[in-house]
């Protein structure tokens, strides 16, 4: 791989911001960015259901998969403290239908996601990006400002929603596009080739 | 002996700030080491993040990662240090008070009632070994150990014929198994024993409490390290899956005698935010803190 492309979007993404982008790109990203993990993934999926509204439109923005370590400061504002992502590939089942019913564009979390999410990215204009796991006060320092948070009672601090505005969140690596592409899996069916036709039959141990 | 207990608990929770917001030296040297020798454009970005979240937390005294970890104590207690079994209490206490004043997040789950119980204890949590050694000083390390690279963990019983090719082939495929997911480049403890549990426990404590870049003193084991470091780091997965030369950071081999039919093969990995704190305390209170040098 050459040198890599770099952009600096903000949101609301339109769907042109987003098909421009190829799985390698890196995204620095500013505007709104909303939290949800397994738990606010079931209640806005839930919701839609009813034919209710959700307390956001999330038309255009990006969803990150992060339970945040969050304190309130004194005067009942929000501080972020850290924000790593998490394991995205737990939200597969879900991810597909919440892309169709919620519009959003952009996915960020960590360890990739599967065939259905690449399908509705190339449907209906998406992107899935990798922030980098662990760096939790990184993407802490990118948060500039807690808009909100709903369902903190009910589902707790790392499972509620949160809606943060960032600045320059990233660096973002799309590894799924809107061509349908997935970065992971072509990586991991290269990573077998090599383990099963290089690296197994010259290990040592005998036979 | 209250103030005793008071003073253990204070040093406790020291070491519990230290490793989730510190990362120790020698972790922080072996990535600085890959991102000079990396060369994919992809890969060096990864390193650059994860450098700059260290320093950033570091500075800040905020938590590495926001998985806080799974707490885990792992105590020498001396002959003549006067507390013994009143420590398991002065351990509850200290994790209690430092998941309020780090803070850490609460990650104990009642795997029955789906509960979390909010403030990391729990039925066996935090996570207590004891070994007895001569002296008068209880020595500790604290490790906070993240649930995302416990997943490709592994333990498999072979027979013994033919065990040493399995061993590689089994730690290869766990870290392929693992892809991007535990947070690579990894480190990899690996175990050898002759019972499942025993060769887990080994493969846990090799992954997290050795130094990394320090090798196991029988060269037969060290040998065994080097083969599988760079059988790994061929693979190309790469930190995060960004693919490059940096899969694992380093790989640590502890064995026991194993019994004539049975060779257990223990598989753990860490994740890059390796967090482990050491230290020790004397029977008047007064402690040292060994793995960081204190910075306020």
């Amino acid at each position: 791989m050459g040198s890599v492309r770099e952009y600096h979007l903000h949101t609301p993404l339109s769907e042109d911001d987003v098909r421009k982008l190829r799985v390698g790109d890196i995204v620095y990203l500013s505007g709104v960015v909303v939290s949800a993990r397994d738990a606010a993934h079931k209640k806005i999926l839930g919701l839609l259901e009813k034919g209710e509204k959700l307390p956001i439109d999330l038309r255009g923005l990006a969803l990150y998969h992060v339970g945040p370590v969050a304190r309130r400061k004194e005067d009942g504002s929000w501080e972020v403290i850290a924000a790593g992502p998490t394991t995205s590939a737990r939200m597969e089942a879900v991810e597909a239908d919440f892309i169709a019913k919620t519009g959003i564009r952009m996915i960020i979390g960590k360890g990739g996601m599967g065939k259905r999410t690449a399908e509705a990215c190339k449907r209906y204009g998406a992107v899935y990006a990798v922030f980098t796991g662990g760096a939790a006060v990184l993407a802490a320092k990118a948060i500039k400002k807690v808009i909100d948070v709903y369902w903190l009672d009910e589902l707790g601090m790392a499972e509620a929603m949160w809606v943060f505005e960032v600045e320059d969140f990233g660096p973002l690596v799309v590894t799924i596009d809107s061509t349908g592409r997935n970065f992971y899996e072509e990586r991991m069916a290269e990573v077998r080739r090599r383990l099963e036709e290089e690296i197994l039959p010259s290990l040592g141990g005998g036979k | 002996m209250v103030h005793l207990e008071d003073a253990l608990r204070e040093f406790l929770v020291e070491l519990v700030r230290l490793a989730t917001t510190q990362v120790p030296d020698d972790v922080v040297a072996a990535l600085r080491k890959a991102y000079e020798e990396e060369t994919d454009p992809l890969a060096r970005r990864q390193f650059e993040a994860i450098l700059r979240n260290i320093e950033l937390a570091s500075s800040s005294w905020a938590p590495v990662c926001q998985d806080t970890g799974t707490p885990y104590f792992y105590i020498k207690l001396g002959d003549e240090f006067p507390l013994r079994s009143g420590i398991y209490g002065v351990v509850r206490d200290a994790i209690r008070e430092a998941t309020r004043k780090v803070p850490l997040r609460p990650n104990a789950v009642d795997p029955f009632r789906e509960k979390n119980s909010g403030d990391n204890t729990g039925r066996y949590t935090p996570w207590v070994e004891v070994e007895l050694v001569p002296g008068d000083r209880l020595e500790a390390t604290y490790v906070a150990k993240g649930g995302g690279s416990e997943a490709p963990s592994i333990v498999r019983v072979v027979p013994p014929i033919g065990a040493e090719r399995r061993l590689r082939e089994i730690v290869l495929r766990a870290v392929v198994d693992g892809g991007p997911k535990p947070c690579p480049p990894v480190v990899v403890g690996v175990g050898i024993a002759a019972g499942a549990e025993q060769a887990a426990v080994l493969a846990k404590k090799a992954a997290v409490l050795r130094p990394l870049g320090q090798r196991h003193p029988d060269p037969e084991v060290a040998k065994l390290e080097e083969e599988l470091l760079e059988a790994i780091n061929k693979l190309g997965i790469g930190p995060h899956g960004f693919g490059g030369k940096f899969t694992a950071l380093d790989v640590h081999v502890e064995y026991a005698f194993r019994h004539p039919a049975s060779y257990a093969i223990g598989v753990v990995f860490s994740c890059w935010a390796l967090r482990r704190a050491m230290g020790f305390i004397r029977p008047d209170g007064s402690w040292e803190v060994v793995s960081h040098k204190i910075r306020r």
